[in-house]
């Protein structure tokens, strides 16, 4: 089971490391290195999870997440969020900006591996349950596009 | 009772200090002992040479016996002891100068809990606000996260491909040296918890400590071709990259002021027209605030008199202060609203004097000259960025009319004060 990942991380370093372990379980993954275009990027490429850095320039993370939410296209996307600050407040602010899930840096490759692949079944799950007759791709972004009309 | 009535009194609790016998005393100076026992219940004025050798002989200053506690005690102790109703307070001398050792500690505790409640404050404020810690504490997170990581992949067992190898080995090194250098910033910054105190926190105080500890001048800038590098590399105060880059604008202006005002034909300025900046700007041909700039910055030594300043920006933050003796300037929170220097902000380029007094904690009668002026670009179509600066002249002579302003709210006992921000923690002086 893979699919498409956006990551939204200003630390090339971090953003490498990620690209690469999800790349090679067969995640096509495009890299985004601030929080502007972000909303811009996901109303033309849907992806299956977006990670979020907390901190990032031009835009913060839970400003992202407010533009995100108010998008009826992307109300519902799964959104990991990374974030070098672990205090409550802070991911108290992040669940009710809508953040699917909060991890705190340094995190270990498995649990980013281990949340995207959970974050990615729960999203087919949700679907699934909507619609059982949509389930794939194709049919997704014909949806999408009917929704839009 | 007066002070002076009480003399006998100070002369009988420093020989109890002292641990002297009262016959012990008496024959030191040559008299009965019987007659010092009148002279310690105050029942004969003493003066003169006996009052000198009592003195002499119990280790004091004559003024000690005769005034009595010294006005800067009784103003901490009023302090101190604001809480209490206005009649125990009218006892306020008679307490301090018959029991001088309880009252100085009492004060000492006082100042103890008031820098307690400073660093509570500060260590608050910083937690809260401090964008330089949460900076710092960012960048050793996000860097450790990607070291992990990293690390992570290379340590598998299936290993990766030689040119990621490559890459993460990069990646790694990179990150490691970027790692050190920020934790150790991050402990220096951390480092003398038990110092808190004292200890300069944020990078604008840092600064403030720097400055100070050069005492405000820099004989390499007073010449052309000094290294201002070479002043911040050397300076153990100057922990933090932003406390750097704070001191090499400080120091780059300064330099700056230097050539327009340099310390020789300066100096010789002043000892022709005194510490007067219109004449000096005058004969310069230089703005004020340059000149406010440079009489702060020389030493005192060269101008013969002590001077403090404080440059703020239009918000009316303070980002400069320079303390001097009978003039307190807050280390927390806000200043006081009547500070000439805030006036200055509402007159553009309108240089103002006032005759001001501190009225709590031993203020003396100040001289402060206040100026704003525009700093950086002036264009049409944008509004000025306003500074304005004060320097602070204690003068030795007491006004008749004098305006009473305080330090900041919190500390201030002037009553019915219409710029009162918030109650003060002295009541009923």
């Amino acid at each position: 089971m893979s699919g498409h990942v956006i990551l939204v991380e200003d630390e090339e370093n971090i953003a490498e490391a990620i690209r690469f372990l999800l790349s090679r379980e067969g995640w096509s993954v495009d890299v985004l290195g601030d929080g502007t275009k972000v909303v811009e990027t996901l109303q033309n490429v849907k992806p299956d999870v977006l990670i979020l850095d907390l901190m990032l320039p031009g835009k913060s993370g839970l400003e992202v997440m407010q533009d995100l939410r108010s998008e009826q296209l992307l109300k519902d996307m799964p959104v990991l969020m990374l974030t070098a600050r672990g205090q409550s407040r802070d991911r108290e602010m992040a669940e009710q900006a809508g953040v699917t899930r909060f991890m705190t840096k340094p995190f270990s490759n498995s649990e980013v591996l281990t949340a995207v692949r959970d974050l990615h079944a729960q999203a087919r799950q949700h679907r699934t349950a909507l619609s059982p007759n949509l389930t794939d791709q194709a049919t997704l972004a014909q949806l999408n596009r009917v929704t839009e009309v | 009772m007066s002070r002076g009535a009480l003399t006998g009194s100070r002369i009988r609790e420093r020989r109890l200090i002292k641990g002297m016998r009262q016959a012990d005393l008496a024959r030191s100076v040559g008299i009965s002992a019987s007659y010092l026992n009148l002279i310690e219940h105050n029942r004969r004025r003493i003066g003169g040479k006996l009052l000198l050798a009592l003195a002499q002989v119990l280790s004091v200053e004559p003024a000690t016996l005769t005034e009595g506690a010294q006005a800067t005690l009784l103003a901490a102790l009023r302090e101190a002891v604001a809480h209490l109703p206005s009649d125990e307070l009218q006892r306020i001398d008679e307490f301090a100068e018959r029991f001088p050792v309880w009252a100085e500690a009492m004060v000492q505790s006082y100042r103890q809990t008031q820098s307690l409640d400073a660093t509570v404050r500060r260590l608050s404020d910083r937690l809260t606000h401090d964008s330089h810690l949460a900076a710092s504490l960012h960048d050793v997170l996000s860097t450790t996260a990607a070291i992990r990581s990293t690390a992570s992949i290379l340590a598998e067992p299936d290993g990766v491909d030689e040119v990621w190898r490559t890459r993460f080995l990069g990646n790694l090194d990179e990150d490691a040296r970027r790692l050190a250098q920020s934790s150790k910033a991050l402990v220096s910054f951390l480092d003398n918890s038990d110092n808190y105190d004292t200890r300069p926190s944020l990078p604008q105080e840092e600064v403030e400590a720097f400055l100070a500890d050069n005492g405000y001048y820099f004989a390499e800038l007073e010449q052309d071709g000094g290294s201002i590098q070479s002043i911040i590399k050397n300076s153990p105060r100057l922990v933090s990259n932003a406390s750097q880059e704070l001191a090499v604008r400080a120091l780059s202006q300064y330099a700056v002021d230097a050539q327009a005002l340099p310390q020789i034909p300066l100096i010789d300025a002043i000892k022709d027209v005194g510490v007067d900046p219109a004449a000096i700007a005058l004969q310069f041909s230089q703005p004020l605030h340059v000149v406010f700039r440079r009489l702060a910055s020389l030493p005192e030594t060269e101008i013969g008199r002590l001077i403090g300043l404080v440059i703020c920006d239009a918000s009316g933050a303070i980002v400069f202060r320079k303390s001097v003796e009978g003039f307190s300037l807050p280390l927390l929170g806000s200043s006081c609203p009547l500070w000439p220097v805030f006036t200055a902000l509402t007159r553009p380029h309108r240089p103002i004097r006032r005759r001001v007094r501190q009225h709590d904690g031993g203020g003396k009668d100040c001289t402060c000259l206040a100026v704003s002026w525009a700093q950086g670009t002036v264009d049409f179509d944008r509004d000025p960025m306003l500074m304005a600066g004060m320097l602070i002249l204690p003068e030795n002579t007491d006004a008749p009319d004098v305006l009473a302003l305080g330090a900041s709210c919190r500390i201030c006992s002037k009553e019915a004060c219409e710029s009162r921000r918030e109650n003060s923690v002295i009541n009923n002086l």
